[in-house]
């Protein structure tokens, strides 16, 4: 691991409900190093799922910098952020999120229809994201017919798929029993040993957050220690 | 997998209310189809009779008779070659069928209406038979009438002089059109004026509904159309003169407006639909929130979202118009061969251009709002289910 994938600098998130404002990060500071597979833990309203929409460019900061894999991210208009999200970061979420109405290859495509590749080209990068996840033989099922774990292994595919240097994952096993959740974490930590991404993952299970290199903790909008 | 399939993907995500609400559009684009060749039917029906004749009918209504004694007096107007008149008959074949038949001078009309072609001796017959009748070709071929025969006809409005409506006529020529516009247009039962003023027992003898001018030059219908109406200013039997074109046109117009009719109809219909689809739409796009958040998670841009939203509402109107609009021509096309082509309801590049104008608009319609909301969904409140 060498220079830091994503840097965090005196960043604060204040949410508005109505008249009211809610500071859900206070001047938060934090580095993680390319190749670094970290978790993310805290009790609930600590902040974790809002550091991870910032560092994955779903949402801006109120002030502060949030820099990853070297662009200014505080600085993207919507547009630029979503063109800069299709080629840097892929998401993997507690409920899949597939679309029900396409294929296990249909989803994993998806991201792909964003880039100049032929349909051909697509369809080789779907079936070799597919094989990494071991769904090669369900790549014409619909989300329906497959299982929680084999659903969650689709959208790993489909965070996979455009090859992205950072994996986000919010709760990625938290709809998911022990030993499917071991084999979910499992895979994330062959993505992240032997095909050098980047994994940032939101958990509250002490269990998922070993599969990680370090685990940092999240309270009332501030870091507290990072643990090895 | 392309984008445009993934529209179509998404379309279909609730069949059987996607499939109701393309049944809707289908529905109302076939009626659009319909109702606006029946418009073009009914405005466009006089183009082919020329501006050589004007009609003269009372200034009132054409159901106020004028006296037959004004012929001369029309005759020896500069510009005009000849007059003809025409009495509506009312008749009535068999049970209910109402048939177009007008007692007139069979010699005038002959005049008056070359385009009427029928073989001399005929002509010779319907003018020398008291109660001689002549039918244009489409009603003796529909009814299987033939030359000899006694036809009894009722009138509904005049009576003979016992009481009886049930008249009879022989059958004494058979008229065909000059051309196919004509031919179409036989469907009409002319009878002798003098035998319906002797037998009719009402007191409308030596008067008409209509007479006919025939011109030397179309060109000065007008002037002659102000002269006749000067002439019977203040009389007891004022005129209104107008082309032959105007005439049928206000004719058709005594049963409505029928271009308002058709627009009234359509704005119902169309109104009903905007709000079938455009709930249909809006649903979609509230059911699948989540799902759009996950498109701009991905990278797709907000313009990208509200493109998807408005393919769909396109592809929805697009396949239930063209799918209309065929199913209407076809409509279209078996009731002019039911009518013997008497009613041409066919959907010419008008009602298509207005129809792919209006599949257009429908789309933008139904799928603008919804469009916008997808491009205006907030990731993270999106996928927080806020």
């Amino acid at each position: 691991m060498s220079e830091a994938m994503v840097e965090v600098r005196n960043v604060t998130k204040v949410y508005e409900r109505g008249k009211q404002k809610i500071e859900v990060l206070h001047g938060l500071t934090l580095e993680i190093p390319r190749g670094d597979f970290v978790a993310l833990m805290g009790p609930s309203g600590s902040g974790k799922t809002t550091l991870l929409n910032l560092i994955g460019g779903l949402d801006q900061p109120t002030s502060g910098q949030i820099t990853v894999g070297g662009s200014r991210l505080d600085q993207l208009r919507a547009g630029e952020l979503a063109h800069w999200r299709a080629r840097n970061v892929g998401f993997v979420f507690q409920f899949y999120n597939l679309m029900p109405v396409l294929t296990a290859e249909g989803n994993v495509e998806l991201p792909l229809l964003l880039t100049r590749l032929s349909a051909p080209q697509r369809r080789k990068n779907v079936a070799v994201a597919l094989q990494v996840v071991g769904l090669a033989d369900r790549a014409k099922h619909k989300p329906r017919e497959l299982s929680g774990g084999q659903e969650q292994r689709v959208a790993i595919a489909r965070a996979l798929v455009s090859d992205p240097q950072l994996l986000v994952c919010d709760e990625p096993t938290g709809d998911l029993d022990r030993k499917t959740a071991d084999e979910i974490l499992g895979l994330l930590q062959v993505l992240n040993r032997e095909h050098g991404k980047t994994v940032v993952i939101v958990t509250h299970d002490p269990k998922a957050a070993e599969f990680a290199r370090r685990t940092l903790h999240l309270e009332k909008g501030q870091l507290l220690e990072q643990a090895a | 997998m392309t984008k445009s399939g993934f529209v179509v993907a998404n379309l279909f995500r609730k069949r059987t209310r996607t499939i109701l609400t393309l049944l809707s559009v289908i529905m109302a684009f076939l009626l659009f189809g319909l109702l606006q060749s029946v418009n073009t039917v009914f405005n466009a029906g006089a183009d082919f009779v020329g501006a050589t004749r004007l009609m003269v009918q009372a200034r009132v209504s054409f159901t106020q008779p004028l006296p037959v004694s004004m012929v001369p007096k029309l005759e020896a107007i500069p510009g005009v070659a000849r007059v003809a008149y025409q009495q509506w008959f009312g008749g009535v074949w068999q049970e209910n069928t109402p048939l177009i038949m007008f007692a007139l001078d069979p010699q005038r009309y002959r005049d008056v209406y070359p385009e009427w072609l029928m073989p001399e001796a005929q002509w010779q017959a319907f003018e020398h038979t008291r109660t001689g009748m002549i039918v244009g070709r489409q009603l003796a071929d529909q009814y299987g009438w033939k030359l000899g025969q006694k036809i009894p006809i009722a009138s509904n409005i005049y009576p003979l002089k016992n009481g009886s409506k049930a008249w009879a006529f022989d059958l004494v020529g058979i008229f065909d059109g000059k051309d196919e516009e004509w031919k179409r247009r036989t469907n009409l039962a002319f009878i002798q004026q003098d035998y319906f003023d002797e037998a009719n027992q009402f007191n409308v003898k030596g008067r008409t509904n209509f007479f006919i001018l025939k011109l030397q030059d179309g060109a000065r219908a007008e002037a002659i159309s102000k002269t006749v109406d000067a002439m019977f200013e203040n009389s007891p039997d004022e005129t209104k003169t107008q082309t032959e074109k105007d005439f049928n046109i206000s004719f058709v117009k005594q049963i409505g407006d029928i271009g308002l009719i058709v627009r009234w109809i359509l704005f119902a219909v169309f109104f009903t639909l905007l709000l079938v689809v455009g709930n249909t739409m809006a649903q979609s796009v509230r059911e699948r929130v989540p799902e759009l958040a996950v498109l701009k998670t991905l990278g797709f841009s907000d313009a990208s979202v509200l493109g998807f939203v408005l393919a769909e509402a396109f592809a929805l109107c697009l396949a239930g118009g063209l799918i209309g609009l065929v199913l209407a021509s076809i409509c279209g096309a078996l009731v002019a061969k039911g009518t013997g082509g008497q009613f041409q309801l066919q959907l010419d590049a008008g009602v298509w251009l207005i129809g792919v104008a209006a599949i257009g608009l429908m789309s933008l319609a139904v799928g603008l709002l919804p469009a916008l909301r997808a491009r205006r969904l907030r990731i993270v409140d999106a996928l927080a289910g806020r």
